[in-house]
C-alpha cells in the first residue's frame, strides 16, 4: 500500500487534459469487469433492499406494503426456526472451527522434513467438493453400520446417536462435517500469523523459564490477535450464510431440524416465487452479519486501543 | 489483514535460516523429533480418514460398504466399480460440462479482473478508491442476500436453464479484481514511469510489463476460480434444470437421491469427482496457499 501516494512525474503540460485522458484509461480498464458487476452483482444486490419492501410474488404485480413483509416474518413459525438453527450451527462451527485450525497451525508450524504433506493434507478437506463431502460424512455418521458409530459402540457407547437420522443430532453432525472441511483454510491464514511472530520473543521467554503452556498464552495467543480477529470475522460470516452444505447434507431435515436462514431464502424466493418475502429474510440475514461483523470491529478497536 | 498481508506464505518457506521456532529448539533432539512426527502423523490420520473411507468403499461391493466390523481393505478390490460407473450415470457428459464451466468462468475472470485491477492499482483518477471500496464492500455481503434478486433477473431474461446464467454470474466477481490489485500494489510505480516514458502507452505497459510479473497472482487466482467453480452447487442447482446440462456435482447429488442403496457406486463417484481436483492441488498448491494467505479470502 506504500505506492499509493508517488504523485506522477509528468504532470507539468495542460493539467486538464491530462485529468481527463486518466479518466478515460482509468475506466477503459475497468469497464468490462465494472459492467458484469454492476449488472449482476450491485443491482441485485440494491434490489434486494427494495424488493423486501414488496408485496411481490412470481405471479402478480409488485406491490409497496412497507414493513408488512417483517410483520409476517416474525409470526412465521419456520423463520424462528430457522433462525434458532442458523445460530446454533454458527454457535458450533465458529469456536470448534477456529480452536481446531489454530491447533493445527501450531502443530504444523515446525520445521521438519515432510511438514508440507502434512500442511498439503490439512488443507485438501477445504477443496473438496461438497458433494463428495456429504456423501461421505452421511456414511460416516450411518446410524446403524456406519464407522463413527461402531467406534463409539466400541469405546462402550451402549446407544450411539443416530446422528443425520435424528432432529437432536443432524445439526452436530452437520458442525463436525464443516469444522473437519473449513479448518484447513483457517489453517494457512494462522500459519501466516505465526511466521510473524520474532522468534526473539521465544527465546527471551525460555530464558525466563517460561513452559510451552506459558508461551503460547503469553506470546503466541497475543501476537496472533489481528489474524485471530481476521478469523473470527470470516468465521461469522460463513457460518451465518451457511447453505450448500446443508442442502447437500440434510436439505433442512429430519423436519426442520437443520433448516437455516439462506435455505429458507432459497425455498421461499426460488421455488415458492415469494420474492417480496424472500427479500425480508435476506435483509433480516444481512443485518444480522451486519450487526455481528460491526460489533467484532468495535470490540478489535476498544482491545487495540489498551 | 495488513499482518497476514505482509506474511510470508506459508508454503513459500523453503530451507529457513537457522533459528528455531516453538516447540521445536534446533531440531531438538531425536527423542523430540520423533514426538512431532508421531502427532502429525495422528493428526493427518484423523484428518485424512474419511477420504481413506471413501476410496476404499469405491472398491467394494455395495454390501461390503457397511460390514461390521469395517473391512480398511476390501477382500476383494472391485476395480469393476470405475468401468461401470461411466455406463450407470452419463459421467462423461458431466464432467465435461463441468470442465467447459470451469475453464470458461476462469478466463473470463483472469481477463476481466487483471485488467480491472490495472485501473485500480496504477492508473489514478478521481472516484477510484471510492469504487474500489464498492467493489470489495460487495465482497463482505453475503451472497444469499440477494441471490433472489439474481435468479428474477435471469428469468426475465429468460436465461435460466442455460449456462449464461452460471457464467454471467460468476465470471466478473470482485474477488479477482481484488486478488489482482493486492498484487500489482506490490509492483512499484517506478516500473511503470519508465514504461511511460519510453513511450509505452497504458494498455503496453499492462500487457508487457505488468501481467508477466504477476504471473503467481495469475496462477493463485486461477486455480481459486476453476476449483470453485468445479466444487460449485448452489449456481447450478438453481439454474440447470435439464439432465444434459448438468456438471459432475449436480449429477452425482442426484444419483445419490435415487439410487441411496449402492453405497460402493456412490463412493466411485464421489471418488471421480474429486480427482481433477487433487490432481489440480497438487501441480499447484504453491499457488493456492499463497492466493489465500495473501488475499485471506475464497
Amino acid at each position: 500500500m506504500a505506492h499509493v501516494a508517488t504523485p506522477p512525474a509528468t504532470t507539468a503540460p495542460p493539467h486538464r487534459r491530462r485529468a481527463w485522458r486518466d479518466i478515460l484509461i482509468g475506466w477503459s480498464f475497468i469497464l468490462p469487469n465494472f459492467v458484469g458487476f454492476a449488472l449482476f452483482t450491485l443491482i441485485p444486490m440494491v434490489a434486494a433492499f427494495a424488493l423486501a419492501f414488496l408485496d411481490w410474488d412470481s405471479y402478480s404485480t409488485p406491490e409497496w406494503v412497507g414493513l408488512d413483509n417483517f410483520q409476517r416474518l416474525f409470526s412465521d413459525e419456520n423463520f424462528h426456526v430457522a433462525l434458532r438453527n442458523t445460530l446454533y450451527y454458527a454457535l458450533g462451527h465458529i469456536p470448534l472451527t477456529l480452536v481446531a485450525a489454530l491447533g493445527l497451525a501450531i502443530a504444523l508450524n515446525r520445521k521438519l522434513r515432510g511438514v508440507a504433506f502434512f500442511r498439503t493434507a490439512a488443507f485438501f478437506p477445504y477443496i473438496t467438493s461438497l458433494v463428495a463431502v456429504a456423501i461421505v460424512w452421511n456414511m460416516l455418521f450411518n446410524p446403524t453400520a456406519g464407522p463413527i458409530n461402531q467406534l463409539l459402540e466400541a469405546l462402550g457407547v451402549a446407544h450411539p446417536p443416530k446422528w443425520v437420522a435424528s432432529t437432536d443430532w443432524a445439526m452436530p453432525a452437520v458442525i463436525v462435517t464443516s469444522v473437519w472441511r473449513d479448518m484447513g483454510y483457517y489453517m494457512v491464514l494462522y500459519l501466516a500469523g505465526l511466521q510473524t511472530i520474532p522468534k526473539e520473543y521465544y527465546e527471551a521467554a525460555r530464558v525466563d523459564g517460561a513452559n510451552a503452556w506459558q508461551r503460547f498464552w503469553g506470546i503466541t495467543l497475543p501476537c496472533l490477535r489481528p489474524t485471530t480477529f481476521f478469523v473470527v470475522v470470516m468465521l461469522t460470516i460463513q457460518s451465518f450464510k451457511v447453505l450448500d452444505l446443508i442442502v447437500v447434507m440434510t436439505d433442512g431435515g429430519p423436519g426442520r431440524s437443520t433448516l437455516v436462514l439462506s435455505q429458507l431464502i432459497y425455498r421461499e424466493g426460488i421455488i415458492e416465487g415469494k420474492f417480496g418475502y424472500s427479500s425480508a429474510i435476506a435483509l433480516v440475514l444481512f443485518v444480522i452479519v451486519l450487526t455481528v461483523t460491526v460489533v467484532q470491529f468495535r470490540i478489535n478497536e476498544r482491545r487495540s486501543a489498551r | 489483514m495488513t499482518a497476514l498481508h505482509d506474511a510470508p506464505p506459508a508454503a513459500a518457506q523453503r530451507r529457513p535460516p537457522a533459528g528455531a521456532e516453538d516447540g521445536d529448539r534446533s531440531g531438538g533432539s531425536p527423542l523430540r523429533r520423533a514426538l512431532a512426527y508421531l502427532t502429525l502423523t495422528v493428526l493427518a490420520v484423523l484428518v485424512l480418514v474419511p477420504f481413506a473411507w471413501m476410496v476404499s468403499s469405491a472398491l467394494k461391493r455395495d454390501n461390503e460398504v457397511f460390514a461390521v466390523p469395517i473391512q480398511w481393505i476390501p477382500r476383494e478390490l472391485r476395480w469393476s466399480n470405475f468401468v461401470e460407473i461411466w455406463e450407470r450415470i452419463p459421467l462423461l457428459t458431466y464432467l465435461g460440462n463441468s470442465a467447459f464451466l470451469s475453464v470458461t468462468i476462469t478466463l473470463l475472470q483472469l481477463l476481466t479482473g487483471s485488467f480491472a485491477a490495472y485501473g485500480f492499482a496504477k492508473v489514478r483518477f478521481p472516484g477510484r478508491d471510492a469504487l474500489f471500496v464498492a467493489y470489495i464492500a460487495t465482497i463482505a455481503v453475503p451472497w444469499q442476500a440477494y441471490m433472489v434478486p439474481q435468479y428474477i433477473m435471469m428469468q426475465k431474461a429468460d436465461l435460466t436453464n442455460t449456462y449464461w446464467a452460471i457464467i454471467l454470474l460468476q465470471a466478473f466477481g470482485a474477488f479477482g479484481v481484488f486478488l489482482m490489485r493486492q498484487y500489482y500494489m506490490s509492483i512499484p510505480d517506478d516500473l511503470c514511469e519508465a514504461a511511460r516514458i519510453d513511450g509505452l502507452s497504458e494498455y503496453g505497459i499492462y500487457w508487457r510489463i505488468i501481467l508477466p510479473l504477476s504471473k503467481p497472482a495469475l496462477a493463485s487466482l486461477a486455480l481459486l476460480t476453476f476449483v470453485n467453480t468445479w466444487n460449485d452447487y448452489m449456481g447450478p442447482f438453481i439454474y440447470l434444470t435439464s439432465n444434459e446440462l448438468w456438471t459432475v456435482q449436480l449429477g452425482l447429488r442426484s444419483f445419490v437421491g435415487q439410487y441411496d442403496a449402492e453405497y460402493a457406486m456412490m463412493m466411485t463417484g464421489a471418488v471421480l469427482s474429486v480427482l481433477p481436483i487433487l490432481v489440480i492441488f497438487l501441480l499447484g498448491q504453491r499457488y493456492f496457499i499463497r492466493g489465500i494467505a495473501t488475499s485471506g479470502l475464497k
